[in-house]
């Protein structure tokens, strides 16, 4: 069943590179979504999966009778949603002021930071 | 006109600075004085407070004979170098920088030649480096000076880097970081001692303006009169004899030692002595002919003979005091006739008759005539050279060559000044004030004083500090007339040499400059042709690892995981395929297919509303998954998270430009990123599948399972490990959360909108 879900997150690994690598920055964003999806469920799979039994405590009990899932994982992965989501409305903030400041959605001519070092090297000190 | 401002009373911070300089120099000058009576009888005063007990280094300073006589000399001609620039820089506005800059080079100094630890002996060697760049830089206003003080520093920087190594390595082999407690037997069968002795050689050589490396020290001349005055006598160049004089006993005796020394040392000389000659820039001279006597002194401490550390000892004196006499009579032609240029000068003599006699007394000092301490230094180097094994003839020409050309020198700095013809029409002269002429008086004095009384001279200085650097009781007796001998024989063949040279200077300066000037390259140019290796080199490295592009960051980032990670795993083999485990329950087949159908389109798609969509399909999936795998709090949050997506996501997506019109990445960019997306896709993967096969350690999911009734009294065990176990995680996640929040609404209301102007648009 793990390898099933390992393999799954190698593709959307995939996805989300190729398109993390594209010039345009709205892709990037969805490669960004697509990368965050991919951890969440490699943290869920490296922690060990079961099914049909979630961690909680029946009433009347201290511990549960029968074994359950990992608890350690999805706590882990709670954080990690939410994160991801901050870091993403953040980032898709910057992107369309960014947008708007540099007239461009290339990620290759967004250099205001970075010039290149011909450009910078034409410019008068 | 303006009052001269060479007559306006002294600042008080500039009364004060001198004031605590002079009065730091006497004290070490008088304390050791104290102490010198008992150094006599051989013993040596250590003390030591701890500094880093875990690691080893103390603050540990250890008073001998060599180090006796070392802080003698720094402050004693500190003292009187620092009344000195308090008139020669009376009027210069940073006066009270200069004073403070030479009191803290004169304390480094003063630590180094104590220090007994060699980590603190380092310390102090790169504040010697440090405060001197301040010094060579003191004009800072001219470009010459900061090359000249960068140079400096960066040639004897890297030196010392090199000599930390070489001292590391010593106080490893020696067992210990303070030279006095070495045996010094080991260190020369020592497996390490070749790398040793290469590494503190750079560390000296560079120091003390060897060659190759002796390029830096004409050039640092840069600096006031009094700072050069003192850096090329007593101090900076003299750190790195020092140091060669200091680890004698440890590491010489070998041949590796002896040919290294005797021959840099020789070269030296006489390149130096040679390039003194071609100068009229009589500040010039004089720096050239301190590259001679570190050569000489490096020469005579390749040998491990008594007479060879006799000669060593008492030449460091000799030129301690007529090189520190002479700059600051230099300083004092300089600032009387305001020129150093010896073709301009002539007749002074009459008007400056004290400058005259302390340039003459210390004159005949540096051109080794008797009865002066300069003669009785030359004598005892043309006998250790003689008495030295190997090739003497060589060696005595060398030397009887630099003597000789440095007798010229001594003629061209005290004579041509001033009994020389004097120019047409003569100069206007600024008489110099007394205390300026305190100075090169009295050092030029004990030159004459010490030759006067050679056995006071040879029992009180110079035993201590050769047995010192001999490592054992080396009794030594001066004496001004060793008869009829071979040494002497050469002492008149160098005055009668000297004065030849002196009367053919034109041509010999004509015939050497050029040949000087066929070189195929100097020291000079190799530093510059170095540095600007080093900023091509910066700026190929920057463009290559900070190139500024987004894409190439991330694609240099997933290429190093993939070769980091990937190359791991292949080579321990450690593919994998997990087995056992549960059965694979149909829905999560489906919900798989879903993903990957939301994944593919979302990869491809030309529209954002499709792509949107589809990466909602992909969250609802993987929330699905959650849910499949017994995780319904983490599906909850990412099904509601994911509509938040969707829903910011389209808002905003609005505002982006579209995906459609011409495709940003060529076929052969978007064939290379799909590759590197597979091989970062497979890494992953495989990583986790060998990951699964290493069998899990379940005990702190089970602690917190069975703890969270007891101790965090709640049912859902996620929920308790959240707001309970990890709460101050939580705290974090939080403040993430709000701060992302925070940034975010900051860029989009409180910027105000960008006015980019037109046609600026890439």
């Amino acid at each position: 069943m793990e390898a099933l879900l390992a393999l799954l997150i190698g593709a959307l690994v995939a996805a989300s590179v190729y398109l993390m690598l594209s010039r345009h920055v709205v892709r990037f964003l969805f490669g960004l979504v697509l990368f965050s999806n991919a951890v969440n469920v490699l943290l869920l799979t490296a922690g060990r999966v079961r099914w049909g039994a979630p961690p909680l405590v029946p009433e009347g009990l201290e511990v549960p009778l029968e074994a359950v899932a990992n608890p350690l994982p999805q706590a882990l992965i709670l954080t990690a949603i939410v994160i991801g989501f901050g870091l993403l409305a953040f980032a898709l903030v910057l992107s369309v002021r960014g947008v708007d400041a540099l007239g461009t959605a290339d990620l290759d001519a967004m250099r205001a930071a970075e010039p290149r070092a011909d450009a910078a090297a034409k410019e008068p000190r | 006109m303006a009052a001269d401002p060479h007559d306006a009373p002294a600042s008080r911070a500039a009364r004060l600075s001198t004031g605590v300089g002079i009065a730091l120099a006497l004290a070490a000058v008088v304390a050791v004085g104290r102490a010198q009576a008992g150094l006599l009888s051989g013993s040596s005063r250590l003390v030591a407070w701890t500094w880093f007990p875990d690691l080893g280094p103390s603050l540990a300073f250890h008073l001998d004979g060599l180090s006796a006589l070392f802080v003698l000399l720094i402050g004693g001609i500190g003292a009187l170098v620092l009344l000195y620039s308090s008139r020669y820089l009376h009027a210069h506005p940073d006066v009270v920088r200069g004073q403070i800059f030479l009191t803290l080079f004169m304390l480094s100094m003063l630590g180094l030649v104590l220090a007994d630890d060699v980590i603190l002996l380092f310390v102090f060697w790169e504040l010697t480096t440090i405060t001197s760049y301040l010094l060579i830089g003191f004009e800072n206003e001219k470009p010459g000076a900061r090359r000249a003080a960068l140079q400096a520093l960066l040639v004897t920087c890297s030196g010392g880097l090199a000599l930390l190594v070489g001292l590391l390595l010593l106080a490893h082999v020696g067992g210990s970081f303070r030279i006095s407690e070495w045996d010094v037997g080991v260190f020369t069968a020592h497996p390490f001692y070749p790398a040793i002795l290469i590494l503190v050689l750079l560390g000296a050589f560079t120091k003390s303006a060897q060659i190759p490396f002796h390029f830096w020290l004409p050039n640092a001349m840069a600096a006031p009169t009094p700072v050069s005055a003192y850096l090329h006598s007593a101090t900076m160049v003299k750190a790195g004899v020092y140091l060669l004089a200091r680890l004698q006993p440890t590491l010489g005796g070998t041949d590796a030692w002896f040919y290294t020394l005797t021959v840099v040392g020789a070269a030296t000389a006489l390149w130096g002595s040679l390039q003194a000659l071609r100068q009229t820039d009589l500040k010039l001279a004089l720096a050239q002919t301190t590259v001679m006597g570190l050569g000489i002194l490096v020469l005579f401490l390749g040998s491990n003979s008594a007479l060879a550390a006799k000669a060593a000892v008492t030449f460091l004196i000799v030129h301690a005091l007529y090189k520190s006499a002479l700059f600051l009579v230099v300083g004092i032609i300089d600032h009387a006739s305001g020129t150093r240029d010896v073709t301009l000068l002539g007749g002074l003599g009459r008007a400056m008759p004290r400058t005259a006699l302390a340039a003459g007394v210390a004159a005949l000092s540096m051109a080794g005539l008797p009865p002066l301490l300069g003669f009785i230094g030359k004598e005892l180097a043309y006998e250790s050279a003689l008495a030295l094994a190997g090739w003497p003839f060589l060696l005595v020409t060398v030397l009887v060559l630099s003597n000789a050309l440095v007798f010229a020198v001594a003629l061209l700095v005290a004579y041509q000044p001033f009994w020389g013809p004097p120019p047409d029409p003569p100069r206007t002269l600024h008489p110099a004030p007394f205390a300026m002429l305190l100075g090169p008086l009295l050092i030029a004095g004990l030159g004459l004083a010490f030759g006067l009384a050679p056995s006071f001279t040879g029992h009180v200085l110079i035993e201590p500090a050769v047995s010192a650097v001999r490592g054992l009781p080396s009794p030594v007796s001066l004496s001004l007339w060793h008869g009829w001998n071979a040494p002497l024989a050469l002492s008149l063949v160098t005055i009668v040499l000297g004065l030849g040279i002196y009367r053919l200077r034109a041509p010999l300066v004509a015939a050497t400059g050029a040949i000087a000037a066929r070189l195929p390259w100097t020291g000079d140019r190799a530093y510059d042709a170095t540095l600007v290796g080093l900023q091509t080199l910066a700026r190929i490295q920057t463009a290559v690892l900070q190139g500024g592009s987004l894409r190439g960051y991330l694609a240099t980032s997933f290429a190093t995981i993939v070769v980091a990670i990937g190359g791991v795993l292949a080579v321990h083999r450690a593919f994998a395929w997990p087995t056992g485990g549960e059965s694979v329950p149909p829905t999560a087949w489906a919900v798989a297919v879903l993903i990957l159908a939301g994944t593919a389109v979302a990869s491809v798609t030309g529209s954002r509303l499709a792509a949107i969509a589809a990466l909602g399909v992909v969250g609802v999936g993987v929330s699905l998954l959650f849910l499949i795998f017994s995780a319904p709090d983490v599906a909850m949050t990412q099904l509601m998270v994911e509509t938040l997506f969707v829903v910011i996501a389209s808002v905003a997506l609005l505002r982006l430009p579209a995906l459609r019109g011409p495709e940003l990445r060529s076929r052969a960019g978007r064939t290379r990123d799909a590759a590197l997306g597979l091989a970062v896709g497979s890494v992953v993967a495989t990583l986790l599948l060998a990951v699964l096969t290493v069998p899990l350690d379940p005990m702190l999911g089970d602690w917190f399972v069975r703890q969270s009734v007891v101790e965090g009294h709640g049912r859902n065990v996620v929920n308790v490990i959240l707001v309970d176990f990890r709460a101050l995680d939580t705290l974090g996640e939080i403040t993430v959360v709000a701060v992302a929040a925070m940034a975010a609404y900051a860029l989009l209301k409180l910027a105000p909108p960008a006015t980019r102007p037109k046609g600026d648009r890439r």
